[in-house]
């Protein structure tokens, strides 16, 4: 076991933290939920891929520094520690990049990567239907074959897409075989949301924020090319992205260390109780074991094993840990948690706020905590399914 | 950055297991319970056999000369078998605490004794009334006004206060400080001894993550065979979740455990923080990981014949012993809030 860094990681976190110091903006961002938020962290996007801290992990070719996985947490212990801008570039950055990288073709990379990396392409997901959340399974937006074309028509009703009515592309599951078992006989499409036939209609979330879209597909034509990783085999390709997700690309700790060492400052300034005190020791406890757990993940792939399962433990605990946090924050706020925004009293123009409601969604998306817990006892301790 | 363990350390965990699972079975447990002492004398002589009661005893003076991160594997295999011996006490504080406090001749004396299994060695630190295995023990390091004191068992007046967990053999002591029993004062003792109590913390944190994943394992045997309403009771989502929420606590409380063993092996700055926040979560870990074996076990697993209440007494008891979870998120929130 060794748990310091080597001279070259000291130095990448070093570099990081001066670029950031130099070019996080000094007054937040608004929203980047809504579209003149959006379109602001589209352009913060740009800046971070013009000094190569956009993808840091990817290759070089593809805008990167082909950091290693330590380097990337350490990239994101900074980006979260210095106030930076949300990611509005996350979900394909985060979640596609690494499908494609494991099932995509070489031709598929180098089209669709540098647009994604300079934010040029912004993309959302396309899993929950009206009729298929938390069985998504269960979806029915279909792909019909046409040979004349070379490629697949593709209908149906796509929801809760984050940011969905400000991106560019979608990725998600469209079923394909409809006589197929039900987890067979699905593929995953790249869509691109402005083809003709795609109706996007943005859909305000808690926060106000039109955060959500629902996508309408009527007969929409994608070619071939934009299937990822073969016809039929959706639902493999899919779990590869849900398990990146749940656990170590989107919810790095870095984001949570950032989150508690505020949260003690904010205990420091507006005074804790005994027992507020308790809840923000514990909220440090917390994320020092997320980080801490996140190495000995990191120690393992890099040793060639994988993740897995496992990731269901991390999203219970990251996102029960956010709730936490937060909730913990609101109370040392106490009458001044409820201001938000303009508000002339708010703290930290209602971040805090802002942040709870955000947190609250973490039990929900990518896969409920109760189905998590589902996959826990039957994945990992071996318990029988129903 | 390479968090995890050397093939070595996995390698004695594994042999130190398949020891526990030959030697220490469940009646194993459950006799210590009821014998007068408490104490096997079998078990500590396969113990002392496999080199785990002198593991941390000075290489010069008969032992193995290894650190707290060798160590915690093993204590983690020691809760998990809940072994009812003094190998907290006895190596993973006591033989330390020697090299740390005492000088050549007292080490001369004690350390190849305790690393052969000839001598029991507890310790009675500040902060506890209470000597574990005080009945056993040829000497008792014990702490008083700052002072660390070596004191032969025939020297001291033990009452037994009987623990909730059968086998541990809880004692108050009487006895008198003298010039011969003196091991250390002033700033070696302090240091000695502060390093003593994370020691004692970091070790009871490793047992009860072994303790709780037992409870869990037991658990999920139980729920496996256990049929209701016509299915096994494990494929019940009420009963995965209570598992569910309970794997989680402990999965996110080992890292913590195994840092503060290697922050306390390289003695970094921060090891008493790093030993506060193991506890604090291992304790809470167990304390959960209790509830939910007991739940889901139902009636069978609070009978007395059940051997659930084995593991979770010894959870219990180390949930609280060498600092609760609240008194070790104290000395965290110290060092986050100042005083």
């Amino acid at each position: 076991m060794d748990l310091s860094l080597t001279p070259a990681e000291e130095a990448f976190r070093l570099e990081a933290r001066r670029w950031l110091e130099a070019n996080v903006p000094s007054t937040p961002l608004p929203s980047g939920d809504d579209a003149e938020g959006f379109a602001l962290h589209r352009v913060w996007e740009k800046k971070l891929f013009d000094a190569r801290w956009a993808v840091v992990s990817w290759p070089e070719a593809y805008g990167g520094r082909g950091a290693s996985l330590v380097e990337w947490l350490l990239f994101e212990e900074e980006y979260y520690r210095a106030g930076a801008p949300q990611r509005i570039a996350q979900n394909g950055i985060f979640l596609l990049a690494p499908t494609l990288f494991e099932f995509g073709t070489q031709a598929q990379r180098d089209r669709i990567l540098p647009r994604m990396a300079a934010a040029l392409d912004v993309w959302a997901q396309g899993w929950s239907e009206p009729g298929a959340g938390s069985d998504l399974a269960g979806l029915t937006s279909r792909a019909v074959r046409d040979d004349a074309r070379g490629g697949w028509r593709l209908s149906g009703q796509k929801t809760w897409c984050t940011r969905g009515a400000h991106c560019d592309w979608m990725f998600g599951l469209f079923r394909t075989d409809p006589a197929a078992d039900r987890h067979r006989g699905m593929t995953y499409f790249l869509v691109p949301l402005r083809a003709p036939g795609v109706t996007v209609r943005a859909v305000g979330r808690l926060d106000g924020d039109d955060g959500f879209a629902d996508v309408f597909l009527d007969d929409v034509f994608v070619p071939d090319d934009d299937v990822l990783g073969g016809v039929h085999k959706g639902w493999e390709v899919a779990m590869a992205t849900t398990s990146s997700e749940r656990g170590l690309t989107l919810r790095s700790p870095g984001r949570f260390l950032a989150t508690a060492a505020r949260l003690v400052d904010l205990g420091k300034r507006f005074g804790v109780d005994e027992r507020l005190r308790d809840d923000v020791v514990r909220a440090h406890i917390d994320a020092e074991a997320y980080r801490l757990y996140t190495q000995q993940t990191v120690t393992r792939v890099m040793d060639g094993g994988s993740i897995g399962a496992e990731s269901s433990l991390n999203k219970v605990f990251w996102s029960e840990l956010d709730v936490r946090m937060h909730a913990t924050a609101l109370e040392i706020l106490g009458e001044r948690a409820e201001l938000v925004d303009d508000a002339p009293a708010a703290v930290d123009l209602g971040a805090w706020m802002k942040g709870h409601q955000f947190a609250l969604a973490g039990p929900i998306y990518a896969g409920t905590n109760e189905i998590q817990k589902n996959v826990i006892a039957e994945r990992v301790l071996g318990l029988p399914r129903r | 950055m390479r968090f995890a363990f050397s093939p070595d350390q996995l390698a004695m965990q594994t042999a130190l297991r398949a020891l526990l699972e030959k030697e220490c079975p469940a009646p194993v447990v459950r006799a210590a319970w009821t014998s007068d002492t408490g104490h096997s004398p079998a078990l500590w002589r396969s113990l002392t056999d496999f080199g785990l009661v002198g593991l941390t005893a000075d290489a010069a003076h008969g032992g193995v000369g290894l650190d707290e991160l060798d160590l915690v594997l093993l204590l983690e295999e020691c809760g998990r078998a809940a072994v009812p011996a003094p190998v907290l006490e006895a190596t993973a504080v006591a033989a330390p605490l020697l090299r740390d406090a005492a000088n050549d001749a007292l080490n001369a004396r004690w350390q190849p004794a305790l690393a052969s299994g000839e001598a029991v060695v507890t310790v009675g630190l500040a902060g506890s009334d209470f000597v574990v295995a005080a009945n056993v023990a040829d000497l008792v390091l014990l702490e008083r006004s700052g002072e660390l004191h070596a004191v032969p068992a025939g020297a001291l007046t033990r009452t037994a206060q009987r623990s909730v967990d059968g086998s541990r053999r809880l004692f108050t002591v009487q006895w008198e400080p003298s010039a011969e029993t003196l091991v250390a004062d002033g700033e070696v003792a302090s240091r000695a001894i502060a390093a003593a109590r994370d020691r004692g913390a970091l070790a009871a944190a490793a047992q009860l993550l072994g303790l709780a994943r037992q409870m869990i394992a037991m658990t999920v045997g139980h729920v496996t065979v256990r049929k209701q309403f016509g299915a096994a009771i494990g494929s019940f989502q009420a009963v995965k979740h209570h598992l569910a929420n309970a794997l989680v606590k402990v999965e996110f409380a080992r890292p913590l455990v195994y840092r503060a063993a290697y922050s306390m092996a390289r003695g970094d700055a921060d090891r008493s923080l790093h030993v506060s926040m193991a506890k604090a979560q291992a304790s809470d870990a167990a304390e959960v990981a209790a509830r939910a074996a007991l739940q889901c076990h139902g009636a069978i697993g609070y009978s007395y014949e059940h051997d659930l209440h084995l593991w979770m007494k010894r959870a219990w008891a180390l949930g609280a012993a060498w600092g609760s979870a609240a008194q070790h998120r104290a000395r965290v929130g110290e060092a986050l809030f100042g005083g």
